[in-house]
Formats: structure tokens, sequence, C-alpha cells
């Protein structure tokens, strides 16, 4: 067994309320921080810990808290991203349903750290019952004495509260999450200038996300030195890893980072394999946006060095052979499911949910999913497969926010790694007219078909 | 600060953006914007025509700039260096754009008022292509009545937002602003509301393209058949200086006085657009110039002009010597059995 | 508007600071929608502009964009089912089919009674419980044919509770 640090306690029977979670040595991080740190001194710890961002993008915590302006003077905000709405991802839910006091708990420490006095918690909407276990956590936090003015004695003063999104998978991206939190649309805005500087009314912002916050009651009861040395190198710590698909037991994983992807995938303490005898066919590692890997690159990376479960495994070999972790969403495919129409599906998604900002994306999106729903329902033809490619190519580092890159990076990996099955979409449109089309031939089965045909 | 433009180095002021510095420099390194507006505040950063390569950071920090930077909103450092015109990866990123641009704009440009002064033909004759990669139904929106003055033509939108920084900036309690979102946002008051506002008008003349479009002048002339002249009146709403476009003695439009960035110089007040069309009201300073690769120039009434021939014409209208003997019916003449039936009507 | 409503309502103002009342327009706007059969019209979007304080335009500008706020009337039981990829990986497309035919309808359409309507939604963060669908406030999972037949009696005896309040 691993070691646990988010998920240790989620056993224990009432975890959820907080009589239990403070019994079993819930907010004695708070306790430490306020009453025997300096702000500074948590700083340092997460510095310390090399804790990266757990929702996508794995960019060190520490860094990101130390560069939130202080010399300003205007009050500084601490927002939490539990806009969870990454295709695959499901992890931060599960944290918050079962154990909300840990990121409450996680919320004050961190707070303290950047000395922000007024902080929320952004919820996508859809999680509506959630967002009520939460505004009761907090309710019961500060009935506790753990929220509100002159926390403890300490002079410390900390206002949280719970805000819900309202179907917006746009409002992840951190600033558009902050223009979402000011009441208007999701749009994300132009950076510079950086939360850090300004963000929420203007005002000096740190997003984190549930994940990240959540280590920190750990780092600060423990120290940084304990959490690196968790992992390996650069990839410190746990990391919750929300596994579905075709696997025998999905659901919502906290492994150390460095466990080879084999084990994961394949040991019973994990995800037991495939959920039918079907072989694997392809991997999404990270959710939706990041590349999918094909079956002869999922256990070893191209050198034939064996895969593990970190941010620099994961990446090993770029776009060419590699991927990335992203936020955790483990998306398995045996070898029933279509590649072409799963790149459709992802493409719908970004179609449906690019804010319309800027052109690239907003145009863009649209028409990388009519080509491709024209692909899988038979009316492709063959210049489509590189006009897929180029526009994927003319929207990515394009646009104002990651969104553009998302929705191009699973087009341009389907593609690099599966293109033999987009030609047979295109030449045999005849046989992909049913969409389980290979559920009874998979395609292994028909692979010759293209091989023979030159066009 | 020192930046360098296209190997043309110019000293800015902090705070200055890319933008604004190459068009200090001028000249074909100015890059294209259609949602920047110099006169609004917000603007930019949206339409990606105008991203640039960031080729040196700074004197302080020299390493380039990962990604192409919207020169509108990217401000410039002290020893930047940045290539435009001359970069490779810059000209592809506009052509891309400018193709995202057009697959959903309608080609109507035949019936557009906006033609002839559209930023979006000049973009498209800079960077587009001849044929079209897109094979899809383009959007359309409902047609939606946004009052007496204003035409309001979704299908031909970019979705810049200049007309709704005009609202917010120009005007009191704006009524229309961008719904929905994706490939569906538009401009809209949701409520079919009549934008009534007195300095409303502006959103016409900030328009990159023909979305938004003077009611009273439409479809009343091609834009190169008018004659534009500077004018003035006296107005105690607004700077009340205009351009008014004439054919003959009659004011079919009057807008604001636009720049070579096509950008209004002073806004003017509803009253002085809609509401006087009569020579009389104006005191006419003069022929309004324009940048001389512009159409409006084709009615030059300030030098004479010449009849044009086009040799090709006469032919397109009587075909080709060779041409005209294939199909004539003479060269090809029906044989015996053929002229029988075709006497008897069987043919 | 009722005095419950208005009590919520200014209770979420107090999340934000003062002069931020704006923040709060999300919040009250779900809670607007959850107490008028789940949908807003012009009317109620007005009303909550004047609450906020701020332009009508600005409240309509955000009621579109987010895919949460129903514009039009719909029916009573929507069934959003998550068709995003990992979904499908589990059968949520015949699931849907099923669910289809089975009360008469197509996607986006309600059934005549008004009682439920068929949604296909993009990704509710629920995918290693797939099948899923959304149903008010919560969310039912390890969907299969016959806890949609359950789900629909219940509907049809008013056993289903749409909302946490």
């Amino acid at each position: 067994m691993s070691q646990k640090i988010l998920l240790d306690k989620i056993n224990v029977p009432g975890i959820k309320t907080y009589e239990v979670y403070r019994r079993e040595g819930g907010y004695t991080s708070v306790e430490k921080a306020l009453k025997s740190m300096t702000p500074d001194d948590v700083v340092e710890e997460v510095k310390k810990s090399g804790l990266r961002g757990r929702g996508g993008a794995g960019f060190p915590a520490g860094m990101k808290w130390s560069f939130i302006d202080k010399k300003s003077g205007k009050p500084r905000h601490l927002v939490c991203n539990a806009d969870e709405s990454e295709p695959g991802t499901f992890k931060d839910r599960y944290l918050m349903e079962f154990i909300p006091h840990l990121l409450i708990e996680g919320m004050i420490t961190s707070s303290f750290a950047l000395g922000a006095n007024r902080s929320y918690i952004y919820i996508r909407g859809e999680y509506m019952w959630v967002f009520k276990i939460l505004e009761r956590a907090i309710a019961e936090a500060k009935a506790a004495g753990w929220l509100g003015k002159n926390i403890l004695g300490t002079g410390y003063d900390l206002e949280l509260h719970v805000h819900c999104g309202a179907g917006a998978y746009i409002c992840g991206e951190e600033t558009a999450l902050i223009e979402s939190l000011e009441g208007k649309r999701g749009n994300p805005r132009i950076k510079p200038p950086f939360p850090a500087v300004s963000g929420l009314w203007a005002n000096p912002t740190v997003v984190n996300n549930v994940e990240t916050i959540a280590a920190v009651p750990w780092i600060v009861n423990n120290s940084g030195d304990d959490y690196a040395k968790i992992g390996i190198g650069r990839s410190t710590g746990t990391k919750l890893i929300s596994a579905s698909g075709n696997v025998k037991n999905p659901g919502v994983y906290e492994i150390e980072l460095g466990l080879s992807v084999d084990e994961f995938m394949n040991s019973d303490e994990y995800l037991g394999g495939m959920s039918t005898n079907r072989p694997l066919k392809a991997l999404v590692p990270g959710g939706s946006s990041v590349p999918i890997l094909p079956a002869d690159l999922i256990f070893k990376t191209a050198n034939g060095e064996d895969r593990l479960m970190t941010y620099e495994s994961l990446s090993d070999g770029g776009f060419a052979t590699g991927s990335m972790l992203g936020s955790g969403g483990f998306i398995v495919y045996d070898d029933t499911a279509c590649i072409v129409r799963n790149t459709w599906n992802f493409s719908r998604f970004y179609h449906h949910e690019s804010c319309g900002q800027c052109t690239p994306c907003r145009e863009g999106t649209g028409w990388l999913e009519k080509v491709l729903w024209r692909i899988e329902n038979g009316l492709g033809r063959e210049e489509d497969i590189d006009l897929l490619w180029s526009i994927q190519s003319k929207i990515e580092g394009n646009t104002i926010c990651p969104l553009g890159d998302a929705a191009s990076w699973p087009v341009a990996a389907a593609i690099r790694h599966f293109r033999e099955e987009f030609e047979y979409h295109v030449r045999f449109p005849e046989r992909i007219k049913n969409r389980d089309h290979f559920v009874a031939e998979p395609f292994e089965k028909v692979r010759h078909l293209v091989a023979k045909q030159t066009v | 600060m020192k930046v360098t433009i296209d190997g043309q180095e110019i000293e800015v002021a902090p705070g200055t953006t890319i933008l604004q510095a190459a068009r200090m420099i001028g000249g074909e390194s100015v890059p294209p914007a259609m949602c920047y507006y110099s006169k609004l505040e917000k603007t930019g950063g949206k339409c990606r025509c105008c991203l640039v390569e960031v080729a040196k950071g700074s004197d302080a920090d020299p390493r380039p700039m990962p990604k192409l930077m919207a020169s509108c909103v990217t401000g410039c450092m002290d020893g930047m260096e940045v290539n435009s015109k001359n970069s490779e990866r810059v000209r592809e990123a506009r052509q891309s754009v400018t193709e995202f641009l057009l697959i959903n704009h309608p080609l109507d440009c035949p019936i557009c008022d906006q033609a002839g002064e559209c930023d979006l033909q000049d973009l498209s004759f800079e960077h587009g292509k001849s044929k079209t990669r897109f094979i899809e139904e383009k959007r359309t929106f409902e047609p939606e009545d946004i009052g007496p003055n204003i035409q309001l033509h979704m299908n031909r939108c970019i979705l810049c937002q200049r007309c709704v920084a005009v609202a917010d900036q120009l005007t009191d309690n704006r009524v229309h602003g961008v719904l929905d979102r994706g490939d569906h946002a538009n401009i809209s008051t949701c409520i079919s509301k009549a934008i009534d506002n007195e300095f409303s008008g502006n959103m016409i003349d900030v328009c990159p393209v023909g979305a938004l479009t003077d009611k009273t002048f439409r479809f009343k002339s091609r834009v190169w058949f008018n004659k534009p002249y500077n004018a003035h009146r006296d107005c105690d709403k607004c700077c009340g200086k205009t351009t008014v476009w004439m054919f003959g003695d009659e004011i079919q439009r009057v807008t604001g006085r636009k720049d070579v960035y096509h950008e209004v110089e002073e806004f003017i007040c509803n009253e002085c657009r809609f509401e006087h069309k009569d020579p009389a009201d104006w005191v006419i300073e003069g022929p309004r110039k324009f940048d001389k690769d512009s159409v409006i120039n084709q009615n030059n009434y300030t030098r004479e002009m010449e009849t044009v021939h086009i040799a090709t014409e006469e032919g397109i209208l009587k075909g080709r010597e060779q041409d005209r003997k294939k199909i004539s019916m003479t060269a090809i003449p029906l044989d015996q059995k053929e002229q029988e039936e075709f006497k008897n009507g069987n043919l | 508007m009722t005095e419950t409503l208005m009590n919520r309502i200014n209770e979420l103002i107090s999340h934000y600071p003062e002069d931020k009342k704006k923040s709060a327009l999300l919040p009250v706007l779900h809670e607007v929608q959850d107490a008028h059969d789940n949908w807003l019209s012009i009317e109620l979007m007005d009303k909550v502009a004047d609450i906020l304080g701020i332009l009508p335009i600005e409240v309509y500008e955000v009621a579109t964009f987010y895919t949460m706020f129903n514009l039009k009337p719909i029916g009573k039981y929507m069934f959003e089912f998550c068709q995003t990829s990992c979904c499908c990986l589990r059968g949520t497309e015949d699931l849907m089919d099923y669910t289809c035919e089975k009360l008469g309808v197509g996607i986006g359409e309600t059934t005549p009674d008004g009682l439920f309507e068929v949604r296909g939604v993009e990704c509710l963060g629920a995918c290693g419980y797939a099948p899923m669908m959304q149903l008010g406030d919560f969310y039912k999972e390890h969907l299969t044919r016959e806890k949609i037949d359950q789900l629909i009696a219940d509907c049809r005896d008013n056993k289903i509770i749409l909302h946490d309040k």
C-alpha cells in the first residue's frame, strides 16, 4: 500500500461531519500555522514540498504563491478552483463530497499564507449538492471558530464562501473563473496582467485547484521536505487519479507519483485490468485535452523505459510519443472503441465549450467538429484528414487561453497515432454506418483493408 | 525605451503597445487590427489578426516569446525585437485567422453597404485565399430589428465587441451586448429593443465589417460612388466634425472622420449623423482624403478621370473569334435530314 | 419573489463586498430559476438586475452564456445525460435511445404532459460512474435500463426531490 495523504481518513465513518473530522486530527494545520508560523513560513514549506498545481498545468504551487503582489496593499484573495470539468476528471468532487473539511482546512491555512482575508471556493453549478455540502461545512467550521474574525485569538480574519458556476467548462481557466466569480460571462482575460497582480475585483489573487489546496494541511502538519520525499524527481507527493472507461475498477485513486502505469492499470489494488477480456487499445492519461497514447506507448516509453505516473515520464517523448499527466483523468479504451468517434466526441465538447471570444477557437473548434462528424458518419473525403491536421495546427498557440490548445491536441494525437482508422472511415463508409462499428469487428481485423488501398 | 519592429528602430514611452509602436513607424509593418480600437478602452486581443513574433523579449530578458503575441495588447519592453511582416510564422498565422474569419462570413459583398470600406475585405485581399476549404453550411442568425437608424446584420459580425465598448463607454444604460457563447455568440439586445441612445450611431463607424450599417443610407449607393467631404456644424452634443458623403448635391450619409487605420478622429452624435442630410446644414471644408489604395479613390474628383477601355470586356460580350465560329449556327449546318425534321418541328 | 427566496438572495449577496453585488449573479439566478419552474423569463431576469443594481443586458449576457440557465419553459423532470466520451464508452448512447423511446420523445423534446425532457449534455464529472445523468440538483449514476424504468416511475409518483433547499 502506498502512502495516502488526502484519502487517508476517507473511510472513517462520519468523516464528512465536523466532529469526526476534528476528532481525527482535522484543523491542526490551522492551529499550527496561525499560532506558530508566519505566512512566509507556510509559503516556504509549500515551496520545499515541490507541490505542483493539480488542476492540469502542474505549475509549482509555492512559486505561484510567491508571485502574489503584497506591495500594492490591496486586499488579496485565494480562490479555489472546483470547476472540475475536464472530461475524464472527477477527483475534486470526490474530495469535496466525502471529506469537505479537508478543503476548508486547506483554504484557511493557505489563505493565511497568502494574507487573504476573503476567499472563495468556485464550484461548478452541476455539483449543486456538493455546493450545499460545502456551504454547511463552512457554517460548521465558522461555528467552531475556524472562520470569521480573530481566528483562534491570533488576530487573523477570514471570510470563506462557496460560489457556484452554471455550466461552462471554460470557467476552469483561472481568469475566466475570476470573471465568472465577478458575475460576468466566463471569458478568459488577456494576460498580462496576471491574477497575482490583478485578479478578483482587480485585487491580487491566487487560484488553486481543490487537490492542491487539500494537500497543504499535510505539508504544514508534517513538512515540505517530508512531502518531497514521496514521489520521483520533480513529481513529488501523491496525486488523485480519476479512472474511467473500459477498466474493471473505475473510480478515484490516490497514488504516489512514480507508480508505474502498468501497475496502476493492472494490479488489483488499483484498476484491476480491463473490464472485459478485450485488449487495451488506447489511453488518455490526463483528461480529454492531453494526447491519446496507442497501446504500444502506454506501458513503455519510446526508449523502452517503464512509463511511470509522473509529470515527466508521461510526457516523455514529447507529443510525438508521449502525453501529459494533466489533471489525472485516466481514460482507458479497449478495442471496441472507435478513435474517430472519440475524437469527434471530444471536438464536440470543445466546440460546445468555446467561449467565442477569439477567432481561432470560436471558428476553428466548430470546423473541427463538423469535419470529424462527417468522417465518423461516412461522409469524409480523403483530404479531410489533412484538413483536420491543418485546422488544429492553426488554432494551437494562437488563442487567448489554453482551450484552443486543448481542442487541438486530441485531434492531432488521434491523427498521429491512428491515421489508418481515419482512412478506414473515409474509404469504407458502408462499414462504419453503425455507431458500434468496432464492437463486432475491431479495427485490428480490418486494418489490412486500409493498408492495401492505394489512393 | 527602444523597440525594433521588422528591423526598424523606434523610441517609445513606457506603456506603449507593440501595435502602437508599429503605427508610429507606419508602413507595411503595421499589423492589421479588427477588434482593437485606440479610442475605446479594453478593446483588442480578441480577433488575433495582429499577432506578431517577439524574437527578443527585452534587453533584461532576451529570450524570445514562445507564442505569437497579440500586438495590440502586448506592451513594449526596452530592447524588444519584433517581427511583423518579416516573419513567415506571422504571415501564416494571419492567413489562418483570415480563413477562420471567412468560413462563416457570408460572401455578400456585392450587396453589403460596407463593401469598399470593409476591414475584412482588406484583410482578405492581403491574407486571404481565393479558394475555400470549408464545405459545411455557413452559420446564420435570426434577423433582429434594433431600431430605425442602425441595421444589424449578425451573419456578418466577427464579434470584435467594439460596438459593446461604444455602448459601455459613450452611452448610459447599454441595451445590447454579447449573448450566447462559442460560435453562436451574437450581438443582440435579447428583447429586440431599439438602441436609441444619442451616441449609438458610433457603433456603425467602429464596426469593422457590415454587421452594423446606417439604415438611412441602406442600399442608397456604393461608397465609392459617393464624394466624401469634411464638413462641420455647430452641435451642442458633439464636436460636429464629420465626413459627409455626397452624390451630386445630395448628402447620402454622414460619418465620423476616419483616419488611415479606419478609426474615427472624434465620435459624433446621432443628430449630426442621421438628421442633417441637407447640405445647407453643413459648412463644407473640402474633400476628405483616403489612403492611396482605397477603392473610395475610384471616384476621385481632385484630378481628371480618363475613360478606361478594357480589352477583355468586348471579348466577354461577343466571345473570341475562334469560339464564335465553333458555336455559330451557320458553321455547323444541319444536314438534309435534320433540316427536314427541323421544318416539321420534330428536332 | 417570495420572502423565503428574497431572504436566500440577500444571504447570497452578503457573501460579497457591498460594492460587488454583481458577483452574486450566478448563485442568485440559480435560486430564482429553481423557484420558478426551472426557467428564467425576461421579467425574472429584469427583476434580478433590479435587485443587484445592474443593467438587464448584463443579466441576459450571463444567462445565455451558461448552459444551466433555461430561458424557455422545460419539462419538469429533465433527464440530462452526460454524453461525453468517457460515458459513451459505458453505453450512454444506447441508454439515451432507450429512454427516448420509452418516453416517446426525441432528444431535446418535452413529453406532451410537460413532465419529462431528455437532453444530452457535456461532461458532468462522473466519468467513473457512467452511464449517468443529472436530475435536478442530483446525479443518478451507474444507470441501467431497469434504473431508468424505476426513475421514470418515481417521477410519475412524485417521489423525486429535485432541489435540496
